[in-house]
């Protein structure tokens, strides 16, 4: 029999510490819409989305009901539409034509993001993947609810350096274009290397090739649970840090858990994955940097924090592991800058930096996210940016991704506003020194070799 | 599927609280199964009721909306979920 005490546990969770499931996403493939015709082929996938996804609000809403447990988004990813384009789309704004067909079937079944504007080009790109690629800041511009992505490199293909190249100007392109929104776009576009393909978390959510025809993937977050649990265990050791850790990140996966096979059994859809990730929002409390410092460090960034860190992910993993039967996405701590409060002051007080942040994604999911930086960065620096996030992901066989944003018109000390769980950031400066040269080269960074590991 | 369900009742104490609940519950064929009521630090009321839904003639959710008006009239919160959630976050 379920005592007093932990009842009231589940409920202080929930109503003092920010415990939610972050998202409910229904993966759906659309391969079976693709269509020369590029206006049957859209048709086809608006009614296939429209159906898939038609009860989705309304089955979260009634869980959330019951279990007294907040579902703060609902979300569709789908097939990565340069595959789904490619037979019928001959110019950008071909593929931006898709871009808006899915914005309207986001706003149709009530999400507030629909990811999967996204190519696969880790080794290389087809005509309709650089199409698409380079039609990114038309349709990010021109439609509110769609994320893009494009996954540049992998650990058995190695980086497709044209790629890279291309990317630093398409975020750029689309800084630019959405400039009047302090560049919002490039909050919707991602880069990855080893991107998974049941990540339902946004910007970088796309249904993979390799999965089923729909299916619900769940991502649970808890870094208000995480840091309230560990206020308690202040000076003990590290096993008992640890095991404290477990034990929460188990009890908030098993949320997860239930929650994803509730909605799977309603809506009569496959349960796909539980992401195991902590993932903050601006609230106060709900940061992974604060429990960087309840481990023990004055601030986020701090000498420490990488060991920190990795210690972090690895428990949380560790004992969400045990707490649902298929576990997947990114599935580890997500350390965004404008999205974490403590990440914010940090970054302001002077104690995180870029580089410090690239260390971090070594050991973390998910890479350098939601980073602000001045609108005069050169294309090639993003580029070489991007190229180093790849490489860390290549080498250590995990993912990384990069999500910056060039403010246009605003520099090093200013703020950028984004509003909602996108919160806001101090733009961060970039190391001045060039990389042109390098980015310039063109083709490919071989994939690594697996053996003499050191 | 299981019917059981967890209602909790937290907020400052006062007269006539479980009987208010009780007579909704009862009005609306749901049954009491457990009842553990505690009062914290003079006068914080905290009660957790396990209750049987087989026989209820009203629906989750306006039970919990039913019940939710009953605690705003005395005072205190009331909340409603599935026991299922408990026991997959307390129990291995």
């Amino acid at each position: 029999m379920i005592s007093q005490y932990e009842v009231n546990e589940t409920n202080e969770m929930v109503e003092k510490e920010n415990l939610d499931v972050r998202t409910i996403t229904i993966g759906i493939s659309l391969l079976d819409c693709i269509d020369s015709d590029g206006e049957k082929c859209r048709k086809k996938c608006y009614d296939k989305i429209c159906k898939t996804a038609e009860k989705q609000t309304e089955v979260a809403e009634y869980i959330e009901k019951e279990y007294g447990i907040p579902i703060v988004n609902k979300r569709v990813s789908v097939t990565p539409i340069a595959l789904v384009g490619g037979a019928s789309c001959k110019t950008e704004e071909d593929f931006a034509a898709f871009a808006k067909m899915l914005d309207e079937a986001g706003k149709t079944v009530g999400v507030n993001f629909i990811g999967g504007y996204s190519a696969l080009v880790s080794k290389g790109m087809t005509k309709a993947d650089e199409l698409l690629i380079r039609s990114i800041p038309l349709a990010l511009s021109t439609t509110e609810r769609v994320c893009s992505s494009v996954n540049l490199g992998s650990t058995r293909c190695g980086i497709n350096m044209d790629a890279v190249a291309l990317m630093g100007k398409v975020i750029l392109e689309t800084a630019e274009k959405t400039k009047e929104a302090d560049s919002l776009g490039c909050a919707k576009l991602v880069v990855f290397c080893n991107a998974p393909d049941d990540n339902p978390f946004m910007a970088g959510a796309f249904h993979g090739v390799t999965e089923a025809d729909a299916v619900i993937n769940v991502g649970v977050s808890g870094p208000g649970v995480v840091r309230t649990a560990l206020e308690k265990v202040r000076g003990e050791s590290f096993e008992v840090l640890c095991e404290t850790i477990k034990k929460t990140a188990f009890k908030v996966t098993r949320v997860g858990q239930l929650v994803a096979k509730e909605a799977s059994r309603r809506l009569n859809i496959p349960f796909g994955i539980v992401d195991l990730s902590l993932a903050p929002t601006p609230a106060i409390g709900d940061s992974v940097a604060d429990i960087l410092c309840e481990i023990g460090l004055e601030r986020a960034g701090a000498p420490g924090t990488t060991a920190a860190l990795a210690l972090l992910n690895d428990q949380v993993k560790k004992g969400g592991v045990m707490a649902s039967s298929y576990v997947g996405g990114l599935s580890g701590a997500f350390i965004p800058v404008s999205e974490d409060q403590g990440m914010i002051d940090a970054v302001m007080d002077g104690a995180l930096s870029i580089e410090k942040l690239e260390a971090m994604t070594c050991v973390c999911s998910v890479g350098l996210d939601m980073i602000a930086v001045p609108g005069d960065t050169s294309a090639a620096s993003i580029s070489g940016m991007i190229a180093d996030e790849m490489a860390i992901g290549m080498v250590n066989a995990k993912t990384t991704a990069v999500r910056v944003i060039p403010v246009i018109g605003k520099g090093v000390g200013e703020k950028v506003e984004f509003g909602g769980l996108l919160g806001y950031a101090p733009i961060m400066p970039v190391n001045s020194f060039g990389c042109d040269a390098f980015i310039a080269r063109g083709g490919r960074i071989p994939a690594p070799i697996h053996s003499f590991k050191n | 599927m299981n019917n059981k369900t967890i209602i909790t009742v937290v907020g400052k104490d006062s007269v006539g609280i479980i009987a208010k609940v009780c007579t909704y519950l009862a009005e609306k064929q749901i049954n009491i199964l457990d009842i553990s009521q505690t009062i914290v630090a003079g006068n914080y009321f905290n009660m957790m009721m396990v209750v049987d839904r087989e026989k209820a003639t009203v629906s989750f959710g306006d039970m919990a909306d039913d019940l939710q008006k009953v605690g705003e009239g005395i005072g205190v919160s009331i909340k409603c979920q599935l026991e299922e959630i408990f026991d997959s976050m307390h129990r291995i």
